[in-house]
């Protein structure tokens, strides 16, 4: 009934104060976009963030202290009488008009800002990202590169990102270089983005529920001096160098298991378009949508049966011996 | 066990005529009583909800988390949210608004009270059904929200029952809404002017309207996903040119009012909670009722904030980046009244009050949350992550739950004739105050480090390990909460303090009668001469408004004889009819045969009682 | 239909019959499901990436015919309650029959519009546009069809004497006729939306 209570809304405030504050430590979140914008869309969107948090913030003191003040002032006590008012006509509207002018102010830089992102700026890199369950595909139509779940893209460059999809509806994110936009089939979505510095890793992952493995469907962006990326571009550009030695073992169950029907390896006959270009898979540093990392013994696990590691993968399970697994696996890693 | 008597009839069959008994409560027609079988319902699918959540921070307490698998995660996290909206929160607010609408304007029943019954059977039946999934084959699994073309190409077959779960309970909600419109509207005492109706009245009408003009929408959408899915329809299908965004447009158009539903009637709660425990009148009274109207109207206006990421383009999406921000004005209208409530008041900190300062204090949180989504840019990057997770578990669970709980323990005495505990009832809200708070708080945090939502599983190395943790031992927590009330609910009915008709000194009419209140509700329909007639009644306190008000055409109350509705057997057997017609679509979508002809008995008994319904009369004399 | 305690007895805050307030709020209700259907037929009926274009399919002079039915029975649902009004069971009975009689030609044309159109290559799983139109005029036609059913209903009540004191029986006449007129001006909006305005 009485004090022990307020001591405990105090407690309880201070403790939440304290939950917050300590949220800023909470360790290296790679994924984190509050305090990592690392490029500039990524930093408009998060400086009206910043506004609009401390304005919530600071109504929120207000507000929450005023409702804690006014439970403390009036508290029953002996003696105390309710007043007897009805309301305040002009408080009324004023409570009306002050938040329609903050939310009103809020608003110009909200459009301003929205409507930056969304200009395609002069000399962007151009990428279409296709989404499929659940894994992207990467092409630069003006380069001729072709590759999947690794982007690639030069520092300081604006790239203008078209984004769509094959099947469902999924949603294209990099959180520290940009916001998200969904890739919807039957329609073409754009995003910007841009990276501050080269030789940086990104993690993204889809956003939009798509089935089975969404949690499963990640992305990585690695950032490059304009040298490394034109460089990165003309290997990935390149056919396949033909395999040899033990290599060209797997080359040949690669060709005759059926992995042709939906991957393509330019420079061999394998030109299926529904899975991953694996031309230079050897390359990457993840595959299976960025969730295995690019080793032999991930990549045997991979091929032994896929939607068992991945539920609802559209790779099926082969059935392939173990030896057809290990030259397999040489073979992949060999494409470089 | 009263068995069903004979009568003389008018009807087919002879009328039911039991009052107690399994029988009593199956052809009840009483909204006392039918308020109880929905409050007991959604109290048990909040239970069940509850466990679905457990399971569902168990998964994700640890990164890689190993309790359920993607498909059974993906069924539990669609159930939960199905569950928590459709057959929780929606029918909770319901079974008050049963209970207490007629006893708070003055009237002896709702406008129709077999309609009334038959709203409760299919909701009960509705929620069944969509459960029934979990045995035959799965549960929905496409997610609450049920996106296009995820949803109508998935091969579990939950999603079927999705499209017709919903739909029969959209059929419960509508003939509700138009149950409670015409008795709001059209039953109240003389003297009952609308500018004297209790706020928890206004916002139960204008809950009705949404409900109205929202569910239909959902309607069609339904049918159109359950056309493609069982009838191979082109709606959504990409390669005849459907439109995925068109489900969305649907969707949202209902879903926005949606929550709105969901969340005027606690907010009506409260601000009938509030006055009794200031002992002092609503402040704002009018702004408040204009406030929830404008929320209701504008709310039409919002949807598409729901699809800043879709891709319409930068004028759609800062004309509802305007709008939505705009909708935060009368929301904090309403919340500066209920300060306004409190302040110069003497305020007793009974477990009703402390739901209901639960419900402003979370309120404002996910209100400011709320606003930073409709920042256009900046939501780019919220979106689908758990911050929104964050933002509608604050207005959903620390809002309306609050609120709702709000109201059951304020009404309870008036309910059952006694209190629940006034200890257990503090502890009750503590725990779940904590609880909330522990387990949604950190939310805001993931979702600005970057976990999205509605997935299964996350790896290591994204630094979400601790909050997660810390989430799942909250949720525990919000159980205990949980249980907490259950040991209340049953020590109240064994030992609970007698409540009397007016245990807290209360402002409205419903605290004039006793508690629980006759049949009849009402000895004499009252003659109402103010807002908060009951108190002035009590204290003869100086108001502008004090005059005897002129009898209002209409409502010139009872003539000395009170008639009251007759129970009966047709709402509950029209109900049954209903899902029986569903497991028929059902039938088709497996072609297993069978299909059609299950189709036709579930209409035929559905056409049927409603015939015997229609002849039969309201009150058996 | 049977709240009559309510309704009949009790004066109401509106001086409005319940049940006739219940019925615009349903009718309200009835607007915002129809102007679903008609939008998602106004987004795909220019979409036929199979099968035949509406330009193609409809019949409008036959169309035009079976919307003139309707339109004439909302007449005859007029003076099915005029009869009741003024105390005339016979009359209201002849009305009532009328009225559905016409409804069922309107029901009988459209079914043979759409096997029509069926053995055209139009179905329901042929193209967007096919999707949109059955579900659209299929749900007006299943509105039609309950219509039909209350309609044959009052007949049987008026037999057996249950529409009796006339002003009972006037209230839920007219209950039903603003049902069926309700249905009738959807199917208005309908013809004209989906049969009149031309398409590309």
């Amino acid at each position: 009934m009485g004090e022990p209570k307020f001591r405990r809304v105090w407690l309880g405030a201070a403790l939440a104060a304290l939950v917050f504050a300590l949220s800023g430590c909470a360790g290296d979140a790679p994924q984190d976009f509050l305090n990592h914008p690392e490029g500039p869309y990524a930093r408009e969107a998060d400086s009206i963030w910043d506004i609009t948090f401390f304005i919530a913030v600071a109504i929120f003191v207000l507000v929450e202290g005023l409702l804690v003040f006014t439970l403390v002032r009036f508290r029953h006590k002996p003696g105390r009488q309710a007043q007897d008012f009805h309301g305040n006509t002009r408080l009324e509207i004023a409570l009306t008009l002050v938040p329609t002018i903050i939310l009103a102010g809020l608003a110009v830089p909200t459009i301003q800002t929205l409507f930056d992102v969304s200009r395609e700026p002069e000399g962007a890199l151009q990428v279409t990202v296709t989404a499929k369950q659940f894994w992207w595909e990467y092409e630069y139509p003006d380069l001729g590169v072709i590759t999947a779940n690794e982007m690639h893209i030069p520092e300081d460059v604006p790239v203008f990102v078209r984004i769509e999809s094959d099947d469902v509806i999924h949603s294209f994110w990099v959180p520290r270089l940009a916001g998200t936009q969904d890739a919807v089939p039957g329609r073409t979505n754009t995003l910007l983005l841009q990276a501050d510095e080269p030789d940086q890793e990104y993690l993204g992952q889809c956003k939009e529920f798509c089935g089975l493995s969404h949690a499963n469907m990640r992305l990585k962006v690695f950032t490059h001096t304009q040298a490394d990326f034109e460089e990165w571009a003309a290997d990935q550009a390149a056919d396949a160098a033909p395999a040899t030695g033990a290599a060209a073992e797997g080359e040949q169950i690669f060709l005759e298991a059926g992995c042709v029907n939906c991957h393509a390896i330019r420079g061999t006959e394998a030109a299926g378009a529904t899975a991953p270009d694996l031309t230079h898979f050897g390359s990457r540093t993840t595959f299976a949508g960025a969730i295995f990392d690019n080793t032999e013994k991930d990549l045997a696990v991979w091929l032994r049966d896929p939607p068992a590691v991945k539920p609802g993968a559209l790779m099926p399970d082969y059935g392939l011996t173990e030896d057809q697994i290990q030259s397999l696996v040489t073979y992949l890693m060999s494409l470089e | 066990m009263a068995m069903a008597g004979t009568v003389a009839r008018r009807g087919l069959f002879a009328r039911p005529t039991a009052k107690t008994g399994v029988w009593g409560w199956m052809t009840t027609v009483d909204h006392k009583k039918i308020g109880i079988l929905y409050g007991v319902t959604a109290f048990v699918f909040f239970l069940i909800g509850g466990l679905e959540a457990i399971f569902i921070r168990l998964q994700l307490a640890g990164p890689n988390g190993k309790i359920l698998d993607a498909e059974l995660y993906n069924q539990f996290f669609t159930m939960h949210g199905l569950t928590m909206i459709f057959l929780v929160v929606m029918p909770m607010g319901v079974a008050l608004m049963n209970f207490m609408i007629p006893l708070m304007i003055g009237a002896r029943d709702v406008a129709f009270p077999r309609l009334n019954a038959f709203s409760y059977w299919v909701f009960l039946l509705g929620g069944l059904f969509l459960y029934s999934s979990f045995f035959l084959g799965g549960a929905p699994d496409g997610g609450w929200f049920g996106y296009a073309p995820l949803s109508t190409t998935l091969e579990t077959q939950g999603m079927t029952f999705y499209s017709l779960g919903l739909q029969i309970l959209g059929i419960a909600s509508l003939a509700g809404a138009v149950n409670f419109i015409v008795t709001i509207v059209n039953m109240r005492a003389p003297g009952m002017t609308m500018m004297r109706l209790p706020v928890f009245i206004w916002m139960s009408l204008v809950t009705s309207f949404l409900l109205l003009f929202a569910m239909p929408v959902i309607a069609v959408a339904l049918f159109q996903l359950m056309f493609d899915r069982v009838f191979d329809a082109n709606f959504f299908r990409l390669s005849a040119g459907g439109d995925p965004i068109l489900w969305q447009h649907l969707f949202w158009l209902f879903g926005h009012p949606e929550v709105y539903i969901m969340i005027l009637p606690a907010m009506g709660i409260v601000s009938d909670v509030l006055p009794t425990f200031a002992r002092k009148p609503l402040f704002g009274y009018a702004a408040l009722v204009f406030a929830g109207i404008a929320i209701g109207v504008m709310g039409w206006g919002v949807w598409a904030h729901h699809m800043f990421a879709v891709g319409l383009g930068p004028v759609a999406n800062s004309a509802f980046a305007l709008s939505t921000m705009f909708i935060a004005v009368p929301t904090g209208v309403k919340i500066f009244n209920w300060l306004g409530t409190l302040w110069g008041g003497d305020i007793r900190f009974k477990p009703p009050l402390l739901f209901a300062l639960g419900f402003v204090s979370m309120f404002i949180i996910g209100g400011l949350s709320g606003v930073t989504h409709a920042i256009v840019p900046s939501d780019a990057q919220q979106t689908d992550t758990y911050y929104i997770v964050a933002h509608f578990h604050y207005v959903l669970f620390g809002g309306a739950i609050f609120g709702l709980f709000a109201g059951l323990y304020y009404w309870w005495p008036k309910f059952f004739g006694r209190m629940l505990g006034d200890g257990i009832g503090k502890l009750h809200f503590w725990l779940m105050f904590i609880g909330f708070n522990l387990t949604f708080g950190p939310m805001h945090i993931l979702g600005l480090q970057g976990q999205p939502r509605r997935t299964y599983t996350y790896p290591e190395g994204m630094g979400w390990d601790v909050w997660n943790f810390v989430e799942t031992i909250g949720a525990f927590v919000i159980g205990l909460s949980a249980l907490t009330f259950l040991v209340n609910v049953v020590a109240s009915r064994r030992r609970g303090q007698e409540a009397g008709a007016d245990p807290w000194d209360g402002r409205t009419l419903e605290w004039s009668i006793s508690s629980p209140p006759p049949e009849h509700n009402f000895d004499e329909i009252p003659v109402v001469r103010d807002r908060d007639d009951f108190w002035h009644r009590k204290y003869r306190e100086n108001v502008p408004a004090g005059e005897p008000a002129p009898v209002i055409a209409g409502g010139a109350g009872d003539h000395g004889h009170i008639h009251l509705p007759s129970p009966s057997y047709f709402p509950l057997l029209a109900a049954i009819g209903i899902p029986i017609a569903a497991y028929g679509v059902v039938l088709i979508g497996r072609e297993v045969g069978g299909g059609p002809i299950v189709i036709a008995a579930g209409l035929l008994l559905t056409l049927l009682s409603v015939f015997g319904w229609a002849i039969e009369p309201g009150t058996e004399e | 239909m049977g709240t009559h305690e309510v309704a009949a007895d009790h004066h109401t805050s509106t001086g409005l019959d319940n049940t006739k307030l219940a019925m615009w709020g349903f009718l309200g209700s009835e607007c915002l499901f129809f102007g679903s259907l008609i939008s998602t037929y106004l987004l795909y009926r220019n979409r036929v990436l199979s099968g035949p274009t509406p330009h193609e399919i409809y019949d409008i002079p036959y169309t035009s015919v079976s919307s003139f039915v309707l339109l004439m029975s909302s007449l005859t649902m007029v003076l099915a309650l005029a009869a009741i009004q003024r105390g005339d069971h016979r009359g209201l009975r002849v009305w009532l029959l009328a009225t559905a009689f016409l409804g069922m030609t309107f029901i009988g044309g459209q079914i043979y519009e759409f096997t029509t159109f069926v053995e055209e290559g139009l179905k329901l799983q042929t193209s967007t546009f096919g999707s949109s139109f059955f579900v659209l005029t299929g749900f007006h036609g299943a509105h039609v069809t309950v219509g039909i059913l209350m309609l044959l209903m009052l007949v049987g009540m008026s037999l057996a004497g249950r529409l009796d004191p006339v002003s009972e029986g006037s209230r839920k006449v007219e209950l039903i006729g603003l049902y069926w007129h309700f249905v009738d001006i959807v199917w208005i909006v309908i013809f004209m939306i989906v049969y009149l305005v031309p398409t590309n």
